[in-house]
């Protein structure tokens, strides 16, 4: 087993020595309290810096994709650009608009930051980094991550301003249908594993990913999974909801400052949850690649510690993203319902279809070549 | 049936198609950076020759310029931006001519759209290609062309009794 191997860098050992360190000197609930508040802080911190860090890679990233070299101003190459416009936008002043729903107007911004960090918690970043673990992992995700559409809806509704309101409906229609897509595709992969927890799913796949497990079938959904996904954060070809040049900017309008603000960490950090969740349920989370039998190379890949193998592999999807946003135009919304309707559903329902008889019948790598995954 | 095919063609069509696009913008992404730093590249910096920032009035070795202060200019320019003043001297034969005492251009109102420099019958004035024009007042914008102490390249048609002495330097 993977415990069998020497894991010098893990977070784990720091975490287990913090809970034996607690719980030598205090009664039980404090040891909780204390852990708890430590898990909450350290959660929210993660949340700002992984936007911060995905919003500067994303516009390097961006620019080499168009011949530029992107910020190159602010600290060295750059670096320090995110951290400059967050400054910035702390700074800037929060806008009362005129004949607004006020309320719901300031509640809209916090129910897609709640969302995105509940979901947020649920993501296994490494060997004992896993805040949230149900048993229902995967229900649990794609219940939190839909409560975001909550928010756009809301703030389109609230701004009393037309191009807001568009850009919510808009957002609407796409979220309902590509949730459907997202979530056949997550449960083609529980057909395989057999479980919705993220942990067991993980362990399950320390030889073989699931990508691979169940061969044509979580291929294809995995391909479906990240388009939905891609199409659930409002990015690259399925940007309608913030056309610029349709709607200005959507349902975020009329927002400034840091409700703006959360509105943008939220879409990054959703970028960032769809890739780590596909990184989890398709790419084997944060386990080091491994091969029966070649004990050397498996205690080599143990010493690499498993966050960075988690970020690295999540890292990769994101590229992924971002290359599909700078590749293809944007489309219709017509085009956008007709794909994830006629194609992406059906596709989906026949390629759970397909995973069940694989696994009932015992075709997957993993019962094929038993010896050997 | 025929709708069958062609659902299934559409669908392979399409990812074909979605991933050539891929390995564009793929190779796209490992191209040579096009933008130019400007303030560090200034001096390998080039600006097209025809590139207009700075109307100017050349002026030989002599400190002589060619232009005989008509107004052109300033009656072509869709902005007011040129303001020739001329004053009027006598000649040694005793002729009243009118020479160009002051030209000024104002860079802040300038369109650069060159009329000026087209419509002008002795190619006096030209544009040049120095776009580092910022100053910090409007007032400084409003440059003088001829320089202190130039006058009139002589031609030699101009006068009919041909001096011998006139101009012809270039
Ligand atoms: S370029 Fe045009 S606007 Fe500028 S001075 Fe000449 S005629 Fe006037
Ligand atoms: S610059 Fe040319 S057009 Fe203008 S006053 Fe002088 S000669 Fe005439």
């Amino acid at each position: 087993m993977i415990l069998n191997y020497a894991q010098p860098l893990e977070v784990s050992n720091l975490t287990s020595w913090l809970d034996t360190f607690l719980r030598s000197g205090l009664p039980n609930f404090w040891v909780l309290f204390i852990e708890f508040v430590l898990v909450g802080a350290l959660l929210l911190a993660a949340y700002a810096i992984i936007a911060l860090i995905l919003i500067y890679a994303e516009r390097k990233i961006t620019a080499f994709f168009q011949a530029r070299f992107g910020p190159n101003r602010v600290g060295k190459w750059g670096l320090l650009q995110s951290v400059a416009d967050m400054i910035k936008i702390l700074l800037k002043e929060i806008i009362r608009i005129n004949r607004s729903d006020r309320f719901l107007f300031f509640a809209a911004p916090f129910f897609m930051i709640v969302a995105s960090v509940l979901t947020f918690g649920a993501i296994a970043f490494g060997k004992g980094l896993h805040a949230i673990d149900f048993n229902v992992g995967v229900l649990y995700v794609s219940a939190v991550s839909s409560l975001g559409i909550i928010g756009v809806l809301l703030a389109g509704w609230s701004s009393n301003n037309k191009y807001a309101m568009i850009g919510a409906m808009r957002s609407g229609a796409q979220f309902v249908s590509y949730e459907l897509s997202a979530g056949f595709a997550l449960m083609t992969i529980v057909v395989l594993s057999g479980t919705m927890q993220f942990s067991e799913m993980i362990e399950k796949q320390q030889y073989c990913w699931n990508i691979f497990n169940g061969h044509i079938s979580s291929m294809v959904a995995f391909v479906i999974y990240l388009i939905s996904g891609h199409a659930e954060t409002n990015r690259g070809p399925f940007d309608l909801p913030e056309a610029e040049s349709e709607l200005t900017a959507g349902y975020h309008t009329e927002y400034s400052g840091l409700q703006f603000g959360f509105y943008y960490l939220a879409e990054y950090l959703n970028m960032f949850i769809i890739a780590s969740i596909a990184t989890v349920v398709f790419l084997g989370g944060y386990l080091p690649i491994q091969v029966h039998g070649w004990d050397g190379f498996n205690q080599a890949m143990n010493y690499i510690p498993t966050y960075v193998w988690f970020f690295g592999k999540t890292g990769v999807l994101i590229f992924l993203s971002l290359w599909v946003r700078w590749s293809f135009p944007r489309l219709r919304i017509d085009q956008l319902l007709n794909l994830e309707w006629k194609y992406l559903l059906p596709i989906n329902l026949v390629n759970i279809l397909i995973m069940v008889i694989l696994v009932m019948t015992g075709l997957t790598l993993t019962d094929l070549f038993p010896g050997l995954f | 049936m025929n709708s069958i095919s062609k659902y299934f063609s559409g669908l392979f069509t399409g990812i074909k198609s979605l991933i050539y696009g891929m390995s564009v913008t793929w190779k796209e992404l490992w191209t040579k950076k096009v933008t130019q730093q400007y303030p560090e590249n200034r001096k390998t910096l080039v600006i097209s020759e025809r590139w207009r920032s700075e109307l100017t009035m050349p002026h030989d070795e002599n400190n002589e310029h060619a232009c005989t202060a008509c107004g052109i200019c300033e009656m072509n320019c869709p902005n007011g931006t040129i303001k020739v003043t001329p004053k009027f001297i006598e000649t040694e034969d005793g002729k009243k001519k009118k020479i160009l005492d002051t030209y000024q251009w104002d860079l802040g109102m300038c369109t650069f759209c060159n009329l000026c420099v087209l419509t002008c019958p002795s190619d006096a004035i030209q544009f040049r290609n120095t776009f580092e024009n910022a100053v910090f007042t409007r007032g400084k914008l409003v440059q003088q062309l001829n320089q202190e102490g130039s006058k009139l390249r002589e031609k030699k048609k101009e006068i009919p009794p041909k001096s011998p002495e006139g101009g012809l330097k270039d």
